[in-house]
């Protein structure tokens, strides 16, 4: 089985984020970027699959600007074996929504036949939480998100997802599309004859046109603003102080 | 103009809160529809029909929609797009598995934790962890979106919408339920609870964290938690607040051995009061807290728990 991973190229979790005084987005140049964090662990999950030797080959995708091949470099020093870079936009402003994600993903499945699909749940930049859905939708198949246990049996998946009252288990038919949720696994770093190793794993490098997909966007941006910012508290000296403020603001 | 409001069911009860504050969003947008689907879900929809501002309530229930498992739930959805300018639902772990696929079937972008509406095609929401908001203007025929309740009020109850019952459509077959592991507990759910009391890594333990649910039951208030704590083992995956957990936005919100990262004000920092606990002055929480106490949880907590 072949296990498709696709990753993409985010603002670094850690950063600090600006946005921009014209209103126009967030201060993306000359900040650190790296693998969208649910996305590592869609890799690592699948490199396990590949250890345990239920996969045979592990193909990481990523859809962005040319620079998303650092994403990518990543994914195949974690252990992915090939990679395809789909090259959909030129400033790093722009971000590409999860519906021509979708239809991209589902081009390059069409042509690459993967038993599975394991992307993260959310972006955490746009923090849409759509794409893996919406994949499944295009390629008719069956979806398991949030996943915080993958098991595969066969021709079916067990997954436990991570829902608002707990965890639900649920099996579904492969070929599936999965999404992470952050406790399915701790992803590996990569050691450095790994990261030497993957300069040479083969990226191929397509273009929107190459699958004939559409990428404009469907929602405009209007405006980025701040959001409203909390005004300035106090420190109390004890608990006994904090009781009565309580009281005092009537919340207890 | 006419909206679907997928209600929030489970297990064949109707979460009032959740969607009775979607109902305010999407009133702004049209007449509102409410879809209760479900294995069992005649008695939610009745529910549902007494929420003020509700148009009509259509009831979907059969066997296929127990667990409102996303392929048949979508198409079922997809099926009646139609009729309907937009379809929403509250922003919970249901409708985030099943309104985007609704969307793709139905070739349009999906709209997730809207938090305001500006007009009919025009819409806010949070991005970057909360660090920006955004204000989008959709140009697809249709709109499909999630609402991030914990910016709503609640609509009030006493109406009386007419209900009708539907059929089922085709289930594609391609998933089935096995089972649930969900946390019984008599405390107030945690995105409607009017107070929370979270822990974070510094409660270090499983065991420790009945110093923070001590503190929650003597005020009536939901637990919650951070990754951190989470990750750990010592709370449930349910109980993580933050930018990929639940948002809440109570009237009190005490944030115990907390850092403060982003990631978790995303889920909290809407909160009406918010007092921090942290034994580190310097620790980020305090930069959002409307009252910080710098101790030792372990010490603080007891006292506070026997003194209010
Ligand atoms: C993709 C992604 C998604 C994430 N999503 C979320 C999310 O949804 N929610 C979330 O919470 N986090 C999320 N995080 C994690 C987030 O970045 C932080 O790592 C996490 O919130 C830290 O949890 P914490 O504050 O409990 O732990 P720490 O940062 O380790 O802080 C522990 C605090 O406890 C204090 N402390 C220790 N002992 C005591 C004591 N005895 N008394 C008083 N204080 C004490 C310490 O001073 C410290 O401030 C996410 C991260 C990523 C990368
Ligand atoms: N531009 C992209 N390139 C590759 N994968 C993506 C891209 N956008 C989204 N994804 C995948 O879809 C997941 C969910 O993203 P989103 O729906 O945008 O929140 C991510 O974790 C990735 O696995």
């Amino acid at each position: 089985m072949k296990v498709l991973v696709p990753v993409k190229r985010v603002i670094d979790y850690n950063v600090k984020v600006r946005v921009k005084a014209d209103g126009t987005g967030v201060d993306l140049a000359n900040v650190k970027m790296s693998m969208n964090p649910f996305d590592e662990i869609a890799v690592e999950e699948a490199i396990r699959l590949k250890e345990a030797g239920k996969a045979e080959e592990v193909v990481a995708v990523s859809i962005g600007v040319k620079q998303a091949q650092e994403t990518l470099r990543t994914a195949l020093a974690m252990g992915a074996d090939r990679a395809i870079l789909i090259v959909a936009a030129d400033d790093v402003h722009q971000d590409i929504e999860p519906l021509a994600v979708a239809k991209l993903l589902k081009a390059v499945i069409d042509e690459e036949q993967p038993g599975l699909v394991i992307g993260g749940k959310q972006a955490i930049d746009n923090d849409l939480n759509a794409t893996g859905q919406m994949l499944a939708a295009l390629t008719g198949w069956a979806q398991a998100t949030n996943a915080n246990t993958l098991d595969i049996d066969g021709d079916h998946a067990v997954v436990a997802r991570e829902v608002d009252g707990g965890l639900q288990t649920i099996k579904v038919k492969m070929p599936a599309i999965v999404t992470t949720d952050l406790r399915l696994n701790e992803p590996r770093y990569a050691s450095l004859p790994n990261i030497m190793k993957a300069k040479k794993k083969p990226l191929e490098e397509k273009t929107p046109e190459d699958y004939g997909v559409d990428v404009g966007p469907r929602l405009e941006v209007v405006k980025t603003a701040e959001p409203p910012e909390r005004a300035a508290g106090e420190m109390v000296a004890d608990v006994d102080t904090l009781v009565a403020k309580l009281k005092e603001k009537g919340v207890v | 103009m006419a909206v679907l409001l997928m209600a929030e069911i489970n297990d064949g009860h109707l979460s009032m809160d959740a969607t009775a504050k979607a109902v305010t969003a999407a009133q702004a947008l049209g007449d509102v529809t409410i879809l209760a689907v479900g294995s069992k879900a005649a008695e939610a929809g009745k529910e549902a029909a007494t929420i003020e501002g509700v148009a009509k309530v259509l009831v979907a229930e059969d066997a296929r929609y127990g667990h409102r498992l996303a392929e048949p739930t979508a198409a079922l959805i997809a099926s009646l797009a139609d009729d309907y300018d937009h379809i929403a639902a509250p922003a919970t772990t249901d409708a985030k598995n099943i309104l985007p696929r609704v969307a793709a079937m139905l070739d349009v972008m999906i709209l997730t934790d809207v938090t305001a509406v500006v007009d009919a095609d025009t819409f806010e929401r949070p991005i970057y962890a909360g660090n920006a908001v955004q204000t989008v203007k959709s140009k697809d025929p249709k709109k499909v979106l999630t609402i991030r309740t914990s910016t709503f009020d609640a609509a009030g109850t006493g109406g009386s919408a007419s209900v009708e019952e539907i059929a089922a459509v085709d289930d594609p077959g391609l998933s089935e339920w096995v089972e649930d592991k969900l946390a019984e507990s008599d405390r107030p759910e945690l995105t409607s609870a009017g107070i929370v009391v979270s822990g974070g890594r510094g409660i270090g333990s499983e065991e420790n964290f009945a110093v923070i649910e001590k503190l929650a039951d003597k005020l009536g208030a939901a637990v919650g938690a951070s990754r951190a704590a989470v990750d750990s083992g010592f709370a449930p995956n349910d109980w993580q607040v933050g930018q990929t957990g639940k948002v809440v936005a109570p009237d009190l919100y005490i944030a115990v051995g907390i850092s403060g990262a982003i990631q978790h004000l995303a889920g909290m920092k809407d909160s009406k009061v918010i007092v921090a606990i942290n034994k580190d002055e310097e620790a980020p929480i305090f930069q959002v807290a409307d009252y910080g106490l710098v101790g030792d949880l372990f010490e603080v907590i007891p006292e506070l728990t026997e003194k209010l």
